[in-house]
């Protein structure tokens, strides 16, 4: 696979400290059927305090890369084969697997998506949540289970002196995330990384979900990563957004300067395929074909297939045809960045 | 049980068209039982109370809600996959919950669904092509026998597909292909209504657009109606010319989709419409936003009265004793609510 080489952007607000590099970091599966390039050279950063969404549509390589940062990933099939995680400084790829889990939970937390099949169905909520005291902490049970009680307080749960003993098949949706947060905050991370979080919630429920999160991280001045695909929610809670197509990043920056001025040709398809009010009656102007299969990325720029300004043999420019040079992620204006050859010319600055 | 009877109002949506399907005070209620040798009825799940709609040639419906609320269940009722505890089900006049199984197979030709997932509504064992003529199979007089694979290589091509395809298997394609070729099989009998039971929700945005364009372009080509039942605000407002929004079973708002969207005179509603992300930077925090306490109560024993009300910030004592009926306040539109006042909500939708 192909470099690609950026610094890592300094983002507005919050405190310029990364608390998290991911540098140039490539992830595949090798399968029977060939090998899948799920994350193809990606490189962020996150601040203390700072919100950081990660927009894609599936297969974009957009979880697979958290999964990376978790070490959750199976192997085989899966193989970081290129690139560094650094938590504080410290590469968590080149410790031994004692010293990362002195990170993964205490420093970085994670809630799932799907939280009925990440919670064990056969424990109470209040000894899953105790569980991450007694097994990182060495808490007694008595003292775990009160701690646990006042994290579900936390996560407002009502009536949580009683439903720390009920099972997660007795909560409903929303309530089950709650305890998967109550878990991921019990040791208090830095950095929490939430996969898809509401997701699989009503509208109702996750602007409960969200606005719980928003308070929390004031509260602890943790660190978020939200994977999405809903425009919306990055909108509504994060600070800066990069966009991922095919296991690489296609665009970095502000949310307000990504969603008011995207430079990238599927950002802007992205966003042209949501309905508005003012779309009705209209017909949507969606990305045409299909997301690449990840065994067989096109070759240049893995969008051009689908992309409708996409340029070649005699119509490219000196070293950027489209289906042969592939773009890389460059610099352009107050901390962001374009995968895209043409994105001056034709977006302007 | 005690059947709530509905006094909800037949809705007007003022087209002069004698509506092709018309749903009356439709009810269903799930027995909830106890014991295995010995089954004991301990109570229902009251999935659908008293719900009436008209549905006018090439009309589109949108019916939201949140998960609960039975609006999968009236589709399943409509198909007859159900049937109804009471109330009515008339397409052009008959009632459906009374036809023979033999006027039943000819209604099923009329009235077609789209499911919402792609990948468990095709049979994996049959290819794409026998999918999409299966429908001919029960009803041989639509199509001659001879004619079959033009037919079918006209659909697949009608829904975007490649017509070489047919002889594929579903494992071959992605989501946004599968539904088309579900779409194209509710289309083989040339029906009047197709039901689409959240036919965009599994699918990625680009491709969820693209479904949309499709469905829209058919209905014009074809006149179809559609009942649109989906839980995401945005897309129901790009497709329907109506929409109702349910809650615990009943429809507690009704009306075009500007009077819904813009002026929601339900707490339900608003709270609904205020809970929509916007994707503007411009209106990040110019809308208000109604954050509803807890969830929606259980359907097997919902609360008296308005059933909205243990959520409702409007909440009184008459809305404990007195359900509130589906009529239009003031409105323009029917809202189900005793202190029903139209609101903006800043381009919640958009």
């Amino acid at each position: 696979m192909t470099e690609t080489t950026i610094s890592p952007h300094l983002p507005t607000g919050s405190t310029n400290v990364p608390v998290l590099e991911v540098e140039d970091l490539h992830v595949e599966f090798r399968t029977p059927y060939g090998v899948v390039n799920a994350v193809n050279g990606i490189t962020y950063s996150v601040n203390r305090g700072e919100t950081l969404a990660i927009l894609g549509e599936s297969g974009s390589g957009k979880s697979v890369n958290v999964q990376a940062v978790m070490g959750i990933l199976d192997s085989p099939p899966a193989f970081v084969t290129r690139g560094s995680i650094r938590f504080n400084g410290n590469d968590i790829l080149s410790m031994t697997p004692e010293q990362q889990r002195q990170i993964r939970g205490p420093g970085i937390a994670m809630i799932f998506q799907d939280a009925l099949s990440a919670l064990n169905p056969v424990f109470t909520v209040g000894h899953q949540i105790a569980e991450m005291y007694r097994a990182h902490t060495g808490m007694s049970r008595r003292e775990a289970k009160k701690r646990a009680i006042e994290l579900m307080e936390r996560v407002r749960i009502p009536a949580a002196r009683q439903r720390v003993n009920d099972y997660p098949h007795q909560f409903s949706g929303g309530m089950r995330q709650r305890v998967m947060i109550a878990m991921a905050l019990a040791l208090d991370p830095e950095i929490l990384i939430a996969d898809e979080p509401t997701t699989a919630l009503d509208v109702t429920v996750q602007a409960q979900i969200m606005e719980l999160l928003r308070d929390l991280q004031q509260e602890t001045g943790m660190g978020l990563i939200l994977i999405t695909h809903d425009l919306g929610v990055v909108n509504e809670v994060a600070e800066r957004v990069i966009v991922m197509y095919a296991g690489k990043i296609v665009e970095s920056g502000t949310v307000d300067d990504v969603f008011t001025s995207p430079s990238h040709p599927y950002t802007r398809g992205l966003m042209a395929s949501i309905p508005h009010a003012e779309s009705k009656g209209a017909r949507l102007n969606p990305i045409v074909g299909q997301p690449p299969n990840l065994a067989a990325i096109p070759p240049g720029c893995a969008f051009h297939p689908r992309c409708p300004h996409a340029r070649f043999d005699v119509q490219a420019k000196e070293g950027r045809d489209c289906r042969v040079d592939v773009p890389i992620l460059r610099e352009f204006g107050i901390g962001r960045a374009t995968a895209c050859h043409y994105s001056e010319e034709l977006y302007g600055d | 049980m005690v059947t709530d009877q509905a006094q909800a109002a037949t809705a007007g949506s003022g087209s002069s068209t004698e509506p092709v399907l018309v749903i009356k005070d439709l009810v269903k209620h799930f027995p909830l039982t106890r014991g295995i040798a010995f089954k004991r009825t301990v109570g229902h799940v009251q999935a659908v109370d008293g719900v009436s709609l008209e549905l006018h040639p090439g009309e589109t419906i949108g019916l939201v809600g949140e998960s609960g609320c039975g609006k999968s269940t009236i589709a399943k009722l409509i198909m007859g996959l159900e049937r109804p505890t009471s109330g009515q089900i008339l397409f052009e006049g008959r009632d459906v919950t009374k036809m023979s199984s033999r006027e039943l197979r000819r209604y099923r030709r009329q009235v077609q669904i789209v499911f919402q997932d792609p990948y468990t509504s095709l049979n994996p064992r049959m290819t794409v092509g026998n999918i999409v003529a299966e429908p001919w199979d029960i009803h041989s007089d639509v199509v001659p026998p001879k004619d079959r694979p033009r037919r079918v290589r006209e659909l697949l091509e009608r829904v975007g597909l490649n017509p070489d395809y047919a002889n594929r298997y579903p494992h071959e394609f992605s989501g946004g292909q599968r539904q088309r070729i579900g779409v194209a099989r509710a289309l083989a009998l040339r029906p009047k209504v197709i039901v689409c039971d959240e036919p965009v929700s599994a699918l990625d945005v680009s491709v969820q657009a693209q479904v949309m364009n499709l469905l829209e372009d058919l209905q014009d080509e074809f006149g179809l109606s559609y009942l649109f039942i989906a839980h995401d605000l945005s897309v129901v407002r790009h497709l329907s010319d109506r929409v109702a929004v349910m809650y615990l079973g009943k429809i507690v708002e009704l009306g075009t989709d500007a009077e819904v969207y813009d002026k929601p005179a339900h707490p339900y509603t608003q709270a609904l419409l205020s809970a929509v992300p916007v994707h503007d930077p411009t209106l990040r925090g110019a809308k208000e936003r109604i954050v509803l306490s807890g969830d929606p109560p259980s359907p097997a024993d919902p609360p008296s009265g308005c059933r909205f009300r243990t959520r409702c910030w409007k909440a009184q004592e008459i809305c404990a004793t007195e359900e509130p009926a589906l009529t239009d306040r003031g409105q323009g539109h029917p809202v189900a609510c005793h202190f029903a006042e139209s609101v903006e909500i800043v381009r919640a939708a958009s």
